[in-house]
């Protein structure tokens, strides 16, 4: 039987030589992800009425939602995150100022090809960049996955999406995401595992694939998943955990939707309030005035994301509130031995420790009724960033300091033409 | 769980996601549930939750509950009392929340149009219907492999039960 990448992985983890797309398996999770939710989950899990994890080795904890803590009752919620990793032994905990959960969990090497991720997080499809089977659940879930060792999973029917060709120079994995989702809708892969084919996805660099299956939960998607390669194999020599056997679809699987772009006609994009498919060619709003950029997040906060930004603000000034957030310590690290971040800070932008600062509303950036920001992150729904009565514009790192320098959304190529120090 | 539900219909469109049924600056703060109710659908209609009664019903457009995992936005709802969700669709990891905390998710592209804000409805879950003076809609029973865990009462219920600890 030819099976797609989820039926071939939740097989192989039920122990069945086959699945199809419709059953329900019952697997053992190789890895479950929380964060800042931890204390939570541990108050549900409690009311199981078991008291050890069933696997400590099984857990990855962070503190990255609002890490450092901004007001006392997130400093306790800390404290009692930390609590529940020593009572029960549990190695894989990432301290404040680490980084953001899916982005450390890669370079921990605990996102690991032909594995399976379970998370406390809507966004755990972003380890499918490396082969992972990685899904999002909710707290309660979690808590029961901690007891019991086990989830249930219907298993899916998979959404091919093939990029033909390459991207032009100054189109990123961000453009092609959103121009997909836009195509697509915010339901386009409900309950779907998304699969990315063709050489516009497998000829791009790692941190710009990291974007795509992260982005695929704006679609609904049940995981996401880009086949593991050289690429792949290269940066988790002295970095994966354990040995892994990466898991491949069999030419000819069945697929429910399959979905073609041709990568040459991708420009650049931007998604418009108050939804991630509100999305136009970023010639349709250029000229929008903006109070503040954003540049960080899980989808963009890498240390490649920010010199692009620091090559845009290179010799000007920002005219905006300009908050640069790396996605990890060490991102961060990178991105400082590389000059970016003097780069950055001489051109006015504010440097705030890893984590995901103000991509959900909780720190570091929060607008002010009647603000608009431009982003790197993946939402931009209502209320997003902490305040009903605000906009978010999501686009490329480059549009994002591009913005900054102006004031106003422009294309990267307007600042980059500009005289230095204009 | 009740077999019937009564209640009044709260009508909202498609694409509704977690960020305004339970905003994201609470999750880490609100932490009780009771306490979650007061923040339900705060960004969406501020009216909601002074006003909703038990056994009123949300009914919704396509992708309900998209965005975060933040199960908050299922326990907002049922702790304001809200009986049952009725949608064209749910978001997956919604779907699964309301599962686990045995609120029925509900998919009726014929409900989910036909019904406005207001209108009396009695569900019927054991015979898979939802009537109302606009009409009869029928929808899909769950599948068997949840069944369980609804009738359990939530996920918790259920897993203690299949630890042995008692129901
Ligand atoms: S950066 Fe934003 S999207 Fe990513 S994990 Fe943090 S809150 Fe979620």
């Amino acid at each position: 039987m030819k099976m797609t990448f989820a039926e071939k992985l939740l097989a192989r983890k039920a122990g069945r030589p086959s699945a199809v797309a419709g059953e329900i398996v019952e697997i053992r999770p190789d890895v479950a992800l929380t964060h800042d939710n931890t204390a939570a989950i541990y108050q549900t899990f409690k009311k199981i009425g078991v008291s050890r994890v069933f696997d400590p080795g099984m857990h990855a904890v962070t503190l990255d939602h609002a890490a450092p803590a901004p007001t006392t009752e997130h400093a306790q919620n800390h404290k009692e995150v930390r609590a529940f990793v020593q009572e029960q032994g549990i190695r894989d905990f990432f301290e404040v100022g680490r980084g953001i959960c899916h982005q450390v969990l890669v370079e921990e090497g605990l996102s690991l090809p032909g594995e399976f991720m379970v998370g406390a997080d809507s966004h755990t499809p972003h380890a499918g960049l490396m082969g992972c089977f990685a899904v999002g659940v909710g707290r309660t879930e979690m808590a029961a996955v901690w007891a019991t060792g086990q989830i249930w999973i219907r298993v899916p029917e998979s959404l091919r999406i093939t990029v033909n060709g390459r991207l032009q120079p100054g189109v990123t994995a961000k453009d092609l995401a959103l121009r997909v989702i836009g195509e697509l809708g915010a339901d386009g892969g409900d309950y779907m595992s998304v699969e990315w084919h063709g050489e516009g996805v497998l000829g791009l660099p790692l941190h710009e694939r990291a974007v795509l299956p992260n982005m695929m939960a704006e679609m609904g998607c049940k995981n996401s998943y880009i086949p593991p390669d050289d690429t792949v194999f290269k940066y988790l020599e002295g970095r994966a955990r354990r040995a892994y056997e990466p898991v491949h679809p069999d030419p000819g699987a069945r697929y429910a939707v399959s979905h073609d772009v041709d990568a040459v006609s991708v420009e650049p994009m931007v998604a418009k309030p108050h939804t991630v498919d509100n999305v136009v060619p970023l010639s349709e709003v250029e000229g929008t005035k903006i109070d503040q950029a954003f540049l960080g997040t899980c989808t963009n906060g890498r240390s490649e994301d920010i010199a692009i930004a620091a090559e845009v603000v290179r010799g000007h000034r920002v005219a905006v509130r300009f908050i640069v957030i790396p996605a990890s310590s060490e991102e961060y690290l990178k991105a400082l031995r590389a000059g970016h971040v003097l780069a950055l800070i001489e051109a006015g932008a504010i440097f705030e420790s890893p984590g995901c600062g103000p991509c959900m509303g909780n720190h570091l950036g929060v607008p002010a009724p009647g603000e608009v920001t431009i982003s790197s992150a993946n939402r931009n729904f209502r209320g997003r960033m902490g305040t009903r009565e605000s906009d978010i514009y999501l686009a490329s790192p480059a549009v994002v300091a591009a913005s900054a320098v102006a004031g106003r959304i422009v294309h990267p190529r307007e600042i980059l033409a500009r005289a230095k120090g204009a | 769980m009740d077999t019937v539900i009564r209640g009044r219909v709260w009508k909202y469109g498609d694409n509704v996601n977690t960020d305004v049924i339970f905003p994201g600056k609470y999750t880490y703060t609100v932490r009780d549930r009771a306490d979650m109710g007061q923040h339900a659908l705060e960004d969406l209609d501020p009216s909601f939750a002074a006003e909703v009664r038990p056994g009123d019903v949300i009914v919704a457009g396509r992708n309900w509950g998209c965005g975060s995992s933040r199960e908050q936005a299922v326990v907002c709802l049922k702790m304001k009392g809200v009986g049952a969700i009725v949608a064209k669709s749910v978001s997956r990891i919604y779907y699964r929340n309301c599962i686990n905390e045995a609120l029925p998710a509900l998919t009726s592209a014929d409900a989910a149009e036909a019904l406005q804000r207001g209108d009396e409805v009695e569900i019927d879950l054991a015979r898979g219907e939802i009537r109302s003076a606009r009409g009869v809609f029928t929808f899909p029973p769950l599948p068997e492999a949840v069944l369980g865990i609804v009738e359990a009462g939530g996920l918790i219920e259920f897993t203690r039960r299949r630890l042995g600890l008692g129901g």
